[in-house]
């Protein structure tokens, strides 16, 4: 069963990447190109034509097989992710739901007028058919990220013991969470960052190479004023997930600032270097070999007060400490006491109520509700289980935020340089920087992600049913048979895309 | 309103958006045709343009589906997706090759070139329709799993639906009726591709290739639809007790339905009508009779639908177990809350609007019908 769990969980994050590789240039240069549309519908003027016809070009081609990666995620929640589907499926299912209805015919429709409607409906029919475009690919990210969110922090649903599933009981809770609200405006301004990098990066190229010099820098301004507003809510926003994490997902949180020992005005790790987790776990006090901190940064970044007690891996398996509300916080095996608790009760009140034994089904029920906001550790064998893989989710997410923050810089002085007419195009290091970008964006990009992910394992709704709970009973060499087919197609799908891109680019406006 | 009543509103919902998407499989119809009916190079850039703006309705459609059966039924979600592993792997397969082809195939650099994404295209138009023809076969001729939501009080093996057969679906291709219904949706698929094409691309030997291809495919489709519903209608199935929930076979129960259900068999008799008037219209119309596929085609939604209805309604149960019948799913027992049926249903009321912008998209776009002229043009094509 192990092996099972690994390889599912194996197949979802390679999935899941790969699609992630194209989604953020979706929501990204989407935006780009209305932009670029909405200027020609105004102008009249026939270079921005020309100028949204190629990024739109590149569009389609990236648009295609975000599509092709995204039917597999969603239908992988029913085939490897079986137990899930039903534990958690009453709310879970309802946002992929609305998501079809709502966003992604929006986007099938209007993008087929986006690509043939030119010559066939009018031009402010197309600017409206583009604009749809985008804004369904906006709310299908709304959509999926209130689900993620709610993976993270389950809200808004009670648990029913006779039909053995988590139930809804609130929607706006779940589709307001604030988690999803802040997720949703991190991850898709995020989008923007990734999509105005390309759209730099490309034109920065057509510079280097004395190509299309005025295509290249009317996009290059739009750009990087899409580029600045997305990096400026994504930091805005990132602070507020942050935040987040540290209210409802403590573990997540504490690796990582790789913090093994809780402390009060505790510092945010700007760099270090992690020891090994078992060394670390032997000597709390000081898990790395070096690092950089910011004086009580991580205390107030977790609770906006300098001097909240920000709880480490240790104490948060040992508990003992005050909570917010004050009450003490539980150790992990008080939490996996209390989880096979609930699991039993749970039992025992199907068998009390065959029975038919009012009495016991309602002792029973109290028991289960009382533990029930720890079943899922019932199913934790060992409290190790419960800490994510540190050096990880502490390296991506300094990489996110540090070179996600570079990203501030590089767009204003995008934006100063164009917007004085210097003629930066003779800064070769430059061009090649904006070049570099690129890749160094979809990477930031990605370990977000990676953060978000990783730092909850292990569970994959938090506190209520670990991931090890969610397959489908299927055979480890099924799963893992599948793992290679994917990772094989879409590479190459990759590999095809990529270098039809490569080749649009060549050919230029 | 009660819970059945959101529990049928919500089969019904499904059955449509299954029957729309069987209706869209034209689209893949269509790429089977391909090879067959275009001679030049330009008759086939005309087809695939045709069918090429259309295939992301068909997969969206798809996508839709599958969203509004987790939401609406999970258990089904759970128990068929990850038990029946392989058929829907090989279907997703076949659909994530079909979504980069149309965009990729012309196109300079492809890597695979264009014969490897015209191969893609052929494979998911006769394998993925077949495919999805045998996996619906299995509502109405069962699988082999076990549903049991104690399993979930168990750490060691919490997974409550078991498939008991180690195919993992891939032994509903044994069963002769699941690939009768195969072969009914692929050649309904082809014969509704080349109604399509006769109405959308405006070119005489395209059309008169079509027409006398119909003339075949056309009665071979008719034949074996009647054959899979006098199958269907003469065996026995699945039918639930409605007081104890006990499952157990009964005689000619699909028949019994379309008897006690007569807006159903209504809805029956006027698809089949609808499908051979378009046909036979068409097939032998002496000038190019252009609106079969609206015939067809409506005809089409409104047959898938009373199959659907048929298989789910009644105390029926539309996703029965041979291995273990008291584990078969009924709309009943494998629905979501009444709370989160409610909220869907009010999302669901969208649906109008939504069929009318597509509707109306489509008439702006297929005012003009694909032309020979359009495919030299220099606008972006597939
Ligand atoms: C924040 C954005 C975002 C995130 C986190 C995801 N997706 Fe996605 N998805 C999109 C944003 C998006 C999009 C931008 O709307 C896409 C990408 C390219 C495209 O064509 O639409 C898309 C396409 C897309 C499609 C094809 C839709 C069609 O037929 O047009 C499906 C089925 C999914 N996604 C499903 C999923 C699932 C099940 C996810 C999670 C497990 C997921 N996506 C994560
Ligand atoms: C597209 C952006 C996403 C990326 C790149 C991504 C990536 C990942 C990664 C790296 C893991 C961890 C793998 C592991 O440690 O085992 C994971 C797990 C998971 N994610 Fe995401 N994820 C994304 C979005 C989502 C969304 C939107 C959802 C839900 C709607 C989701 C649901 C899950 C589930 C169910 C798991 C648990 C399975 C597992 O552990 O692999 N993910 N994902
Ligand atoms: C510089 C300041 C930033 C901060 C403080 C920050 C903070 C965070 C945090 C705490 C998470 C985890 C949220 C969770 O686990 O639920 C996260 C996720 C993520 N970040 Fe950032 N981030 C920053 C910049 C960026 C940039 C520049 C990008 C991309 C260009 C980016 C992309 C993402 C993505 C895609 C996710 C996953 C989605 C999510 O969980 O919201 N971030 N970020």
């Amino acid at each position: 069963m192990e092996d099972l769990v690994l390889w599912s969980r194996a197949q979802f994050a390679l999935t899941a990447i790969y699609h992630w590789l194209f989604v953020p240039l979706t929501l990204g240069l989407g935006i780009i190109i209305g932009v670029m549309e909405t200027i020609y519908y105004r102008t009249k003027n026939e270079q921005w034509k020309t100028i949204t016809k190629f990024w739109m070009r590149l569009f389609g081609v990236n648009f295609a097989i975000g599509v092709a990666t995204g039917l597999i995620l969603e239908f992988q929640f029913g085939t490897n992710w079986s137990n899930y589907s039903w534990f958690v499926g009453d709310i879970f299912g309802a946002p992929l739901a609305i998501e079809g209805i709502l966003a992604f015919f929006m986007e099938a429709t209007f993008i087929a007028i986006m690509f043939f409607g030119w010559n066939k409906v009018s031009k402010g029919f197309h600017l409206a058919s583009t604009w749809l475009t985008v804004f369904g690919a906006s709310i299908s990210a709304l959509w999926i990220l209130i689900a993620n969110a709610w993976m993270q922090f389950p809200t808004g649903m009670s648990f029913n013991p006779d039909t053995v599933r988590n139930e809804m009981t609130d929607f706006w809770a779940v589709a307001l969470s604030p988690i999803a609200i802040n997720k949703f405006f991190h991850t898709v301004t995020s989008c923007w960052v990734v999509g105005s990098a390309a759209c730099i990066g490309v034109s920065a190229w057509f510079l280097l190479k004395k190509q299309h010099i005025e295509f290249a820098k009317k996009s290059i301004k739009i750009a990087a004023i899409v580029g600045l507003a997305g990096i400026a809510l994504t930091i805005y926003t990132g602070d507020g997930s942050a935040y987040q994490v540290a209210q409802k997902q403590p573990m997540k949180l504490a690796a990582m600032e790789g913090l093994y020992k809780g402390q009060t005005q505790a510092p945010l790790v700007a760099f270090g270097i992690l020891k090994p987790h078992e060394k670390a776990m032997q000597d709390i006090e000081n898990p790395s070999y070096f690092n950089i901190g910011i004086p009580y940064a991580l205390s107030f970044l977790s609770y906006r007060d300098i001097n909240a007690y920000v709880p480490g891996i240790t104490d948060l398996l040992n508990g003992g400490y005050p909570t917010q509300d004050g009450s003490k916080e539980l150790s992990a095996k008080e939490k996996m006491e209390s989880g096979k608790k609930a699991i039993q009760a749970l039992a025992d009140y199907k068998k009390a109520k065959k029975a038919g034994n009012e009495y016991e089904t309602q002792k029973q029920l109290r028991i289960l509700n009382d533990n029930y906001s720890n079943f899922g550790y019932g199913f934790i064998k060992d409290e190790s289980e419960l800490i994510p893989n540190v050096a990880i989710t502490f390296y991506a997410f300094r990489f996110m935020v540090i070179f996600g923050s570079f990203f501030i810089l590089m767009f204003i002085v995008i934006t100063y340089l164009i917007g004085k007419k210097k003629p930066f195009e003779n800064y070769k290091w430059f061009l090649w920087l904006c070049i570099l970008c690129i890749p160094l964006a979809y990477m930031v990009s990605q370990s977000g992600w990676i953060v978000a992910e990783m730092g909850r394992q292990p569970w994959v709704i938090q506190d209520l049913m670990p991931t090890s709970a969610a397959i489908s009973a299927l055979s480890s060499s099924s799963v893992a048979t599948t793992f290679i087919i994917f990772c094989v197609l879409f590479t190459v799908l990759l590999i095809a895309e990529l270098s039809i891109m490569f080749k649009q680019i060549k050919k230029g406006f | 309103m009660d819970y059945n009543f959101f529990i049928q509103y919500w089969w019904f919902i499904i059955s449509l958006l299954g029957a729309i998407l069987v209706f869209l499989l034209f689209v893949q119809g269509g790429q089977t045709l391909i090879p067959q009916l275009g001679k030049t190079e330009i008759e086939k850039t005309m087809m695939v343009n045709s069918i090429g703006r259309k295939w992301e309705f068909t997969f969206t459609t798809l996508v839709t589906f599958g969203g509004a059966f987790f939401a609406a039924f999970p258990l089904f979600y759970s128990t068929s997706f990850g038990g029946a592993y392989w058929v829907w792997m090989i279907i997703l397969f076949c659909f994530i090759i079909q979504a980069v082809s149309f965009e990729f195939r012309k196109k300079e650099n492809n890597f695979l070139g264009e014969k490897t994404y015209n191969t893609f295209l052929l494979i998911n138009g006769f394998l993925g329709t077949f495919l999805l023809g045998v996996a619906v076969g299995t509502f109405f001729t069962g699988s082999e799993f076990v549903v049991n939501k104690e399993n979930i009080t168990n750490p060691f093996m919490p997974v409550i639906s078991q498939w008991t057969n180690p195919l993992h679906g891939l032994e509903a291709l044994a069963n002769p009726r699941n690939l009768l219904l195969g072969l009914v949706v692929l050649f309904l698929s082809r014969t509704l591709g080349l109604l399509y094409f006769i109405n959308n691309i405006n070119d005489q030997t395209i059309q008169e290739r079509a027409k006398k291809t119909l003339k075949l495919c056309g009665t071979m489709f008719v034949v074996l639809f009647v054959t899979f519903l006098a199958v269907t209608l003469l065996s026995d199935g699945f039918a639930v007790d409605k007081q104890t929930g006990i499952v157990s076979m009964q005689e000619y129960k699909y028949f019994n339905n379309l008897i006690e259900m007569p807006v159903i068999s209504g809805l029956l008799l006027t698809g089949v009508i609808l499908v051979l008037y378009g046909l036979i219209k068409t097939m032998f119309a002496k000038t190019m009779f252009k609106k079969g596929i609206w015939f067809a085609g409506i005809g089409t939604v409104l047959a898938v639908l009373s199959l659907f209805l048929n298989a789910g309604y009644n105390n029926t149960a539309y996703y029965p177990s041979t291995f273990n019948p008291q584990s078969s799913l009924t709309i009943y027992n494998s629905s979501s809350s009444l709370f989160t049926l409610r909220v869907i249903s009010i999302v669901s009321l969208i649906i109008p609007f939504v069929l009318a912008y597509i509707f109306y998209a489509w008439r702006k776009m297929d005012k003009v019908s694909i032309t020979k002229e359009e495919m030299q043009g220099d606008q972006h094509k597939y």
